[in-house]
């Protein structure tokens, strides 16, 4: 339809708000909100639930004349994203993203971008991989880049997904980092769900978010270099150090971040890297990400109510992880259930990937409270208020000493 | 421990990979039918799938198994008590893709330890293409040029067996010319084979290279830097933009001179280089437009110079090229050096003429790369007769 688009010439740059507007939108089109605030250079597309919800919103703002970029709809996920690590390669600020099999499908893509220390930024509208064809969440396919230099990090609101998105920039493109970054988005539960935003103005933005600067690496004539020769054994190694070096500056880049944003657009979300709720004086907690906290913590009122004192942990980056900064916090409890809407199968105990990873956290700390591994919530499945009382009483129950198995399925038909 | 062997095989890839595996397995096998256990390998990393580049194959032998697991405990032994090279342009130094610089090619043998080679050069030539080693080494010729057994090819010249053969002269040790005959007899089920090692095993003759003879520069090398020095984002930087050249007569500055790689040369690589009759040039350029390596420097009278720093020794300029005997491919052994031609062109005009005439006369013998239908069957009979003559 080219009658739809919007020709170059006519784009009129939008007129900047003077404070924050407040709207009702989806975790979706806060993502394309966040792409249009920050001013985004080159988006590539390809249609899968739920992500699609976000290309659609910005395809409505391209159309609308509120942004002005180069919109690709490739012809799968893989060029999608090889797509935009080009454009990225050459200096454009990038967004892309996908779901479930669509992001295994870009799997190569996604394996070469952090070592050629690409700031790509994706947002995974997280979906049940294939078979059986299903729409509904579990975290598997974002986590399935958990070792390969991605930074991952969960959001639990629609007006968390905007200011994570512009944190993100910041944290992708600095120059400590470089390393490319997925928002994972529940879907349904956030990515179809519309919530009371905040949306901040332009200068608010740009004075939070510098220009992508990609100085010494910038693929462009007047800086004559080769990208990604092949490279053997002499090689390898010295170049994944760099990679790993990077990601181990990104907490302090992350922290910075956060600083930032609470001091320029007033919403501090305290520790960057888990929430804490009702953990001052908890006797157990239960571990997760994304939106299952909603549930969670109504649950935990409840108990509350009953004199049981539940806290919860929901963690926001899986990658990095702050592995001795929640260690120390989970110590402080006499047990902690992990729900994972993911699995790991065959990894020690059968458990879901947050589990082991929270057990491995503990594994050095001077106090480990037993750890039980909970999958819950797959497919789409509600993760129920029932489902989270009945996890918080075996956590009790392992905080008494009683023996159980440590991965238990919740809300499974048995 | 027990007794270690090891035995390299240099090679060319592709064209020899098949060659050098078929020394490198009956090597262990043969070892094998008098109790010796034994590992034959490929290196990976010289990605021997690739034309023409220079690659290398192990055999490692040992006593028993707990020194054979001594020996694999590296992957690529320091020492070798045999080298065995079957291509003697490889003569002047390896360059892989294992490795960055220029490996000469004595460099594993032990003192004392035997180089082997197939080539019809005399072994002082050969001699002096080798760079220096500073204790005496032995060298045995197998005569004959080199052999091709690869992944579309198979001139089966004996070279294999003869190779055999003669390891079980210079180091009896590892296996007998009887197991290495009963070897033959399982792996390629032909009596004539077995014959040929049988010849080869009788006829060694062999030579002590001392360490006066031989190339004496030091060869290429190469410092691999650390992480924190490397640039990251796996970016290197592009080659910078050539420059004028000066004429070493006039002085006079003109044409183009395009930069270089720094870190890899293609000395090794090549096994034929172009030579140019600059008095033949037309300035047609299309061998400066086909080259794939841009190997062509221009000189200041626009004539087209082969620099041998980037030359893979590919032969497309002579192939493009309209006039005759202007670019003639000619084997890599028949050169000591890599110096440029247009300069001794310009610096001594007769001598140079006198200098392409005898490189190019009755259109020189090129052992490698096959080029025509029917090209092994006119060469294996010739071999043949070379084989049942020593």
């Amino acid at each position: 339809m080219a009658e739809a688009i919007v020709p170059h010439q006519e784009f009129k740059k939008p007129q900047a708000a003077k404070g924050d507007e407040t709207s009702l939108i989806t975790g979706s089109e806060a993502i394309a909100v966040a792409c249009k605030l920050a001013d985004v250079d080159v988006i590539t597309a390809y249609a899968i639930r739920p992500y699609d919800t976000v290309m659609q919103y910005i395809a409505k703002l391209v159309a609308n004349g509120e942004l002005d970029c180069e919109y690709i709809v490739a012809e799968g996920e893989h060029s999608q994203f090889e797509i935009v690590k080009h454009a990225s390669a050459c200096g454009a600020r990038v967004f892309c993203g996908s779901s479930g099999v669509g992001w295994m499908y870009a799997m190569e893509a996604l394996t070469v971008t952090p070592a050629l220390r690409i700031p790509m930024v994706a947002m995974v509208g997280n979906r049940a991989l294939d078979d059986p064809g299903a729409f509904g969440v579990e975290h598997n396919d974002a986590l399935a880049v958990r070792d390969l230099g991605w930074q991952l990090v969960w959001v639990d609101s629609a007006q968390e997904a905007l200011d994570v998105a512009l944190m993100a920039y910041k944290v992708a493109e600095d120059r400590r980092v470089f390393l490319p970054l997925a928002i994972s988005c529940d879907g349904a539960f956030l990515t179809h769900s519309q919530g009371i935003v905040k949306i901040p103005s332009r200068e608010k933005v740009d004075s939070f978010l510098p220009r992508y600067n990609r100085g010494d690496l910038l693929l462009h004539p007047d800086n004559p270099i080769s990208v990604a020769p092949q490279a053997n054994e002499d090689w390898l190694m010295e170049i994944r150090r760099q990679t790993a070096a990077a990601m181990e500056r990104s907490p302090t880049v992350i922290r910075e971040a956060y600083k930032d944003f609470a001091r320029i657009f007033g919403r501090d979300y305290g520790n960057p890297f888990f929430e804490e709720y009702m953990t001052d004086d908890a006797d157990v907690v239960l571990v997760g990400m994304g939106t299952l906290s909603t549930p969670v913590k109504v649950t935990i009122r409840q108990m509350r109510e009953e004199g049981k004192k539940v806290g919860f942990v929901r963690v926001r980056w899986f990658r990095p992880f702050a592995a001795e900064e929640l260690a120390k916090s989970l110590g402080r409890f006499k047990a902690v259930g992990v729900i994972d809407r993911d699995f790991s199968l065959g990894s020690p105990f059968h458990s879901g990937v947050l589990a082991n990873e929270v057990r491995s956290a503990l594994y050095p700390a001077a106090n480990r409270p037993p750890v039980l591994g909970f999958i819950c919530g797959l497919g789409g499945r509600e993760v129920t208020v029932p489902d989270v009382r009945k996890m918080s009483e075996k956590v009790y129950e392992a905080a008494a000493g009683k023996s159980q198995p440590l991965t238990q399925w919740i809300g499974l038909r048995e | 421990m027990g007794r270690l062997y090891a035995v390299e095989i240099v090679y060319r890839g592709i064209f020899q990979k098949t060659l050098a595996k078929n020394i490198s397995r009956a090597i262990v096998l043969a070892a094998h039918k008098e109790g010796k256990p034994g590992i034959s390998f490929g290196r990976y990393g010289d990605s021997p799938e690739r034309n023409g580049i220079p690659a290398k194959a192990f055999a490692i032998v040992a006593t028993d198994d707990i020194t054979l697991e001594e020996g694999m405990a590296k992957y690529e032994p320091q020492e070798v008590d045999v080298s065995i090279c079957v291509d003697d342009t490889l003569f002047k130094g390896v360059e892989s893709w294992a490795w960055y610089g220029l490996q000469p090619i004595n460099k594993l043998v032990k003192p004392g330890g035997t180089l082997i080679v197939t080539s019809v050069e005399s072994p002082e030539v050969l001699a002096e293409m080798a760079h220096r080693k500073a204790a005496p080494y032995n060298m045995a010729i197998i005569k004959g040029t080199p052999s091709f057994s690869g992944l579309w090819v198979y001139k089966d010249d004996h070279s294999d067996v003869r190779i055999l053969g003669a390891i079980a002269k210079v180091l009896p040790e590892l296996f007998s010319l009887a197991s290495v005959q009963e070897t033959i007899r399982d792996e390629w089920h032909d009596e004539l084979k077995a014959t040929s090692a049988q010849r080869s095993f009788e006829r060694l003759q062999t030579y002590t290279v001392q360490p006066t003879q031989g190339n004496p520069e030091e060869p290429y090398k190469f410092t691999m830097p650390k992480w924190t020095e490397m640039r990251e984002g796996i970016a290197i930087p592009g080659i910078p933009m050539g420059h004028k050249m000066a004429d070493p007569i006039t002085g006079k500055e003109g044409g183009y001179r395009p930069e270089r790689n720094p870190t890899f040369k293609k000395w090794a690589t090549r096994t034929m280089r172009p030579v140019v009759d600059f008095d033949k040039c037309i300035k047609c350029t299309l061998c400066w437009l086909a080259c794939p390596d841009s190997v062509f420097d221009v000189t200041p009278e626009g004539l087209y110079d082969a620099n041998m720093e980037a030359c893979c020794g590919c032969g497309v300029c002579e192939a493009v090229c309209p006039e005759p005997q202007c670019i003639t491919m000619v084997n890599e052994t028949a050169f000591p050096d890599n110096a440029g031609q247009w300069d001794a062109w310009r610096k001594d005009h007769d001598g140079y003429e006198k200098w392409v005439k005898e490189k190019i006369a009755d259109r020189p013998e090129r052992s490698h790369g096959f080029r025509f239908r029917g090209q092994y069957e006119e060469q294996v009979p010739d071999m043949l007769q070379i084989a049942r003559q020593g």
